[in-house]
């Protein structure tokens, strides 16, 4: 088919105005010609016989009259198997292939093969004779430790009948594995990739259901108070350093899922190097493989070209659903979608459109929801459920979180993870406040618990405050140790050693175990007379309970430093709060029952 | 033979416009004016009109100037030659020394892939604790110094460039102040460092345009010396003049303003430039310090703000010492695990206690009861200020560890200290016996 022709008529930054000869999508791709090479751009305005195209690369060198050659298709990505453990850019180009060919430098214009074109262990699904429909299995090959389906593409939208299946064996990538057709007897043939436009949301399922159980990624403050269920949206807004992307490093980690998707939009090259070179040699303790066989490298980072950047978290979370697809459990990382959003500010400024807030395009709210909607779990046509869950990274302008990308943001996710400058400089990491962050989750830990927990943070918090005013000696002792209580929970439970082997990840089993304990201390009636042998009492505590949350659950030392805990609290301990009794009573019931 | 062009049809800012074809996006033309010659460079084509930005500045330049297109982008000329000689903004000599043209290179070139990066490893030591021992730097780092003028910025870069074990230097000066720019020169040249130092400077009294070459041309030229293996560091001051000077482009373009003025693209610019900082495996790398002045001193203004979120951490100097609190080697852990067993723990034990010294200066000035324990830190707060965080010290990593353990045990009893006993026990000072 031909496809439509054109030729540069403008440029400004990244975007070249052309004039075209025939008709073009919206977002459609186009390669602008320059110096022999072929510069990937998108269709992102039509106005008469002129289309406005973002380039993806830079364009300095191109000239009016430059051709352009539209392609009839949309910015896709390709889907099947070998995505895994790829380090792509914004546009699925695979950075370690173009290392290997160019050396050190990022070439423009040099789009490699998306996906490795191997052989692979075919197993079919259905017969010749059977009828399929989009994203019905039609066989499956081994990608690591997972099952990858090989559907019928997304964009068939017909019934079909299976005219032909490959018997079980070996195929490369591209070979045809099978032979439909449609109701009018045409006959298309299959391999085991195909192309899904970016910009549009997988819908190839039954139905989407309610996300209900937690997503644990073993950190306390998160799936205690601020819980994440699979299938959710949460974000993470914060001032610089104030520990966004060690958070979500150490989730890519040990989050409870299958596959994580990493995207690295518009942040430091350097942080990235981090993940590659380390992924490979970490062992995820859930499969035993490396924890790079189940992640996915999307980086498009700050000094790459800014269109490329807003497409890369399409990249992402259209993975992200194919995968789901195969009734996996995804977990999306974006760092940072307010790079993203810049990146559409730029555009949105080189169109001359009217700006909104800060600059902003007027459509940046609903752009937002429409990213954090393609989250969720999904039962699939088989009957089996999937999910992907996102997680985004907010980097505000002046830490200050009334600007519209955070705003825009906390009006579609399910949970706030806020970051306080003020806790990351007291080093109290991870430095999710834990009077303002907030999630409509429900958590792997008892509901009422955890709200008397947060009580007491609240009243920790007030006495503190009074305290700044009126001094130590001013605040009644009762209140002196209500503080210390609530400071006790903060040091040891709430804060939580990223860089620590063992604190690092502590599973939901031993998060309430712990937090089970620490009650009896936190809602103790104690017998300590005066502030000073308060204060040295929960110091002497803290010490303690942070060697326990330093040793392994199995090991004789955890059970010896429990014991000791428990000895100097019996020492001190003369009954518990009254308000508390209901608490001890409920779990005394469940142990008898 | 190009074409030239004697029809300048708007002047508006530092931006000409002129009908012309052939030309493409990013090329360079000379500007032929009454008062000489001047590069321009094209940064917008519509139909046949092509805006150019006059590097030194449109004043003077009339409707019937002629307008010569070059056929290229902007070039620097690379080779060993450089070394030890003084440029402006646009490359053109600033001392008596000829004009370069062999080799050229462009500028602004691609980035590096990311795959091909690796993770920094090697500590540059600058004799200063606040530094070596507080806050590390490290090869390939990019790091800011957040300050306000009056600051002694300049002389702490100029230290650090003498001190840093380093094959090269770039000063790339923004809007630099004369006085300065004489500063540095003096300082390299007392040194003995000027035959390894290249400066490309802006001055003040500069056109405003050849402010936004500066971090460009300073990089490519790193670059080049840093894939043959040179370990280079580059200084750049004042980068909130660069962006200043986007500023002031990008209202003349009549582009919308995101926040106080600045464009929306800001964040990308400053980190096309910061992101040059790298560690080339088998051949040398670039390691960049800039001084971010902070308009009313005020960390959330958008340069300073946007340069936190690209740079690696950075340097508060504020009262003529980089700060304990706020400054941040977002790097250090890669190196200060390598230097002596006692530096981690040092480090964040000082610190620790420092931090209680600055509560217990607060809660004296509220006027509470000092105890024997805040006392004991109020003595401690002025020993470690004039010690290790004052920028006349200059010593060597080992010797500023060992003045830690000096300066706690003038202080504290070694339980006070926090710091786990098999440390203590083989740092804590012995006593001397007094006779
Ligand atoms: N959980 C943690 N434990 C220990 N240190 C931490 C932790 N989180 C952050 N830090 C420290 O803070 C520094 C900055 O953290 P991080 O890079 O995650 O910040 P950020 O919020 O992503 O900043 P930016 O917006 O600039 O990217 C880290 O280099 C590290 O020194
Ligand atoms: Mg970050």
């Amino acid at each position: 088919m031909e496809h439509s022709k054109g030729k540069v008529v403008g440029v400004s930054g990244n975007m070249v105005t052309v004039e075209m000869d025939g008709d073009v999508l919206m977002n459609e791709v186009g390669y602008v010609l320059v110096e022999d090479r072929r510069l990937k751009s998108e269709v992102i305005r039509i106005r008469g016989s002129q289309a406005e195209l973002q380039v993806f690369e830079m364009t300095r060198g191109i000239g009016i009259g430059d051709p352009v050659d539209f392609t009839g298709e949309l910015l896709a990505v390709e889907l099947g198997p070998g995505l895994l453990c790829q380090i792509y850019d914004g546009l699925q180009n695979p950075l370690p292939e173009l290392a290997e060919e160019y050396g050190f430098f990022l070439q423009r214009g040099v789009y490699l093969d998306r996906l490795p074109n191997k052989e692979w262990d075919f197993t079919p699904a259905v017969k010749a004779g059977d009828t399929v429909t989009r994203a019905d299995t039609l066989g499956t090959v081994p990608e690591g430790i997972f099952k990858h389906r090989i559907m019928v593409p997304f964009n068939l939208y017909e019934a079909y009948k299976v005219k032909s299946i490959a018997k079980a064996g070996t195929y490369g990538l591209r070979d045809r594995i099978a032979e439909l057709e449609d109701s009018k007897g045409n006959t298309i043939p299959l391999s085991m990739v195909f192309d899904w436009p970016v910009k549009r949301a997988i819908d190839a399922y039954a139905e989407r259901l309610r996300p209900s159980k937690p997503m644990v990624t073993k950190i306390r403050i998160i799936d205690t108070f601020f819980p994440v269920s699979m299938g959710g949206t949460y974000c993470i807004p914060g001032p610089f350093g104030a520990g966004k992307t060690v958070l979500q490093q150490v989730t890519s980690r040990n989050a409870e899922v299958d596959i994580v998707i990493i995207a690295a939009c518009g942040e430091r090259a350097g942080e990235v190097v981090e993940t590659l070179r380390e992924f490979p040699e970490l062992i995820d303790p859930r499969t035993g493989k490396s924890l790079m066989e189940r992640t996915v490298i999307i980086c498009n980072t700050s000094s790459m070209p800014v269109a490329a950047r807003e497409a890369s978290v399409y990249t992402a979370v259209t993975i992200a659903e194919y995968y789901r697809q195969m009734s996996l459990n995804v977990l999306l990382l974006a760092d940072s979608t307010s790079r993203w959003a810049q990146a559409m500010r730029e555009m949105s400024g080189r169109l001359e459109e009217i700006p909104g807030e800060e600059a902003f395009p007027a459509y940046l709210e609903s752009v937002i929801a429409a990213f954090y909607e393609r989250a969720g779990i999904v039962r699939l046509k088989d009957g089996s459920v999937g999910s992907v869950t996102i997680g985004g990274t907010v980097s505000p302008a002046g830490g200050n979180f009334e600007e519209p990308v955070t705003q825009a943001t906390l009006k579609v996710v399910g949970a706030f993870h806020g970051l306080s400058r003020e806790r990351s400089e007291a080093r109290k990491y991870p430095a999710i406040h834990p009077l303002e962050s907030w999630s409509k989750y429900v958590g792997t830990y008892d509901q009422e618990k955890t709200e008397h927990a947060r009580k007491l943070l609240f009243r920790g918090n007030e006495i503190a405050q009074m305290m700044k005013v009126v001094g130590e000696e001013g605040t009644s002792l009762e209140d002196y140790i209500t503080y210390l209580k609530s400071d006790f929970l903060d040091s040891v439970y709430l804060q939580q050693d990223s860089f620590d082997p063992v604190d690092a990840a502590v599973s939901k089993e031993r998060q309430s175990y712990v937090l089970d304990f620490l009650f009896k201390i936190l809602f103790a009636k104690l017998d300590l007379p005066n502030k000073d042998e308060a204060r040295s009492f929960f110091y002497q505590m803290r010490q303690k309970a942070l060697d326990w949350n330093g040793t392994d659950q199995s090991s004789d030392t955890f059970q010896t430093i429990e014991n000791e805990i428990t000895g100097m609290l019996s020492e001190k301990q003369t009954g518990i709060e009254e308000e508390a009794q209901v608490l001890f009573q409920s779990s005394q019931g469940q142990n008898n029952a | 033979m190009r074409k030239i062009y004697s029809k300048i049809e708007a002047i508006a800012g530092n931006v000409i416009i002129v009908s012309a074809t052939g030309v493409r996006y990013g090329e360079l033309a000379l500007v032929n004016s009454g008062h000489g010659n001047s590069l321009a460079e094209v940064i917008r084509l519509n139909a046949d009109k092509v805006s150019l930005q006059v590097f030194t500045g449109a004043r003077g330049v009339s409707t019937g100037d002629e307008v010569r297109f070059l056929g290229h982008p902007m070039r620097v000329s690379f080779s060993d030659n450089l070394l030890g000689r003084i440029f402006d903004g646009s490359g053109r000599p600033r001392d008596n020394g000829p004009e370069l043209t062999e080799n050229l290179i462009e500028i602004g070139g691609p980035s590096v892939n990311p795959a091909r990066r690796i993770i920094p490893r090697n500590m540059i030591h600058t004799g200063i604790p606040m530094i070596d021992l507080f806050n590390s730097l490290v090869e390939s780092q990019k790091l800011p110094i957040f300050s306000i003028s009056g600051e002694p910025y300049n002389q702490l870069l100029a230290r650090i460039a003498m001190q840093a074990e380093v094959d090269m230097i770039i000063l790339g000066g923004c809007g630099l102040k004369y006085d300065d720019y004489l500063f540095f020169k003096d300082t390299l040249e007392e040194g003995g460092a000027l035959s390894r130092t290249i400066f490309f400077v802006h001055t003040a009294s500069d056109p405003i345009v050849e402010c936004l070459l500066v971090p460009d041309i300073s990089l490519a030229v790193a670059e080049k010396f840093a894939l043959k293996g040179k370990r280079v560091l580059v200084l750049l001051t004042d980068m909130t003049n660069f962006a200043d000077a986007l500023k002031e482009i990008s209202i003349t373009m009549e582009q919308v303003p995101s926040n106080r003025g600045y464009p929306g693209d800001l964040y990308s610019q400053l980190a096309a430039r910061y992101e040059k900082a790298v560690d080339f495996e088998g051949a040398g790398s670039i390691t960049t310090l800039a001084v971010t002045t902070m308009p009313g001193d005020d960390v959330t203004h958008p340069v300073p703000d946007n340069t936190g979120y690209i740079t690696e951490g950075q340097f508060y100097l504020r009262n003529g010492r980089i700060e304990p609190f706020g400054s941040l080697s977002r790097l250090k852990q890669l190196v200060n695990r390598n230097t002596r067993d006692d530096h981690r723990p040092l480090m964040d034990g000082m610190i620790k206690l420092y931090a209680a010294y600055l509560e217990s200066m607060e809660k004296k000035s509220m006027g509470f009861r000092m105890s024997d324990w805040d006392q004991k830190l109020l003595k401690y707060g002025v020993i470690f200020e004039k010690e290790m965080m004052d920028l006349s010290v200059n010593i060597p990593i080992e010797e500023a560890l060992d003045r830690g353990w000096q300066i706690l045990e003038e202080c504290f009893s070694p339980e006070e200290t926090g710091l786990r006993s098999d440390l203590i026990n083989r740092f804590w000072p012995q006593k001397q016996e007094v006779h």
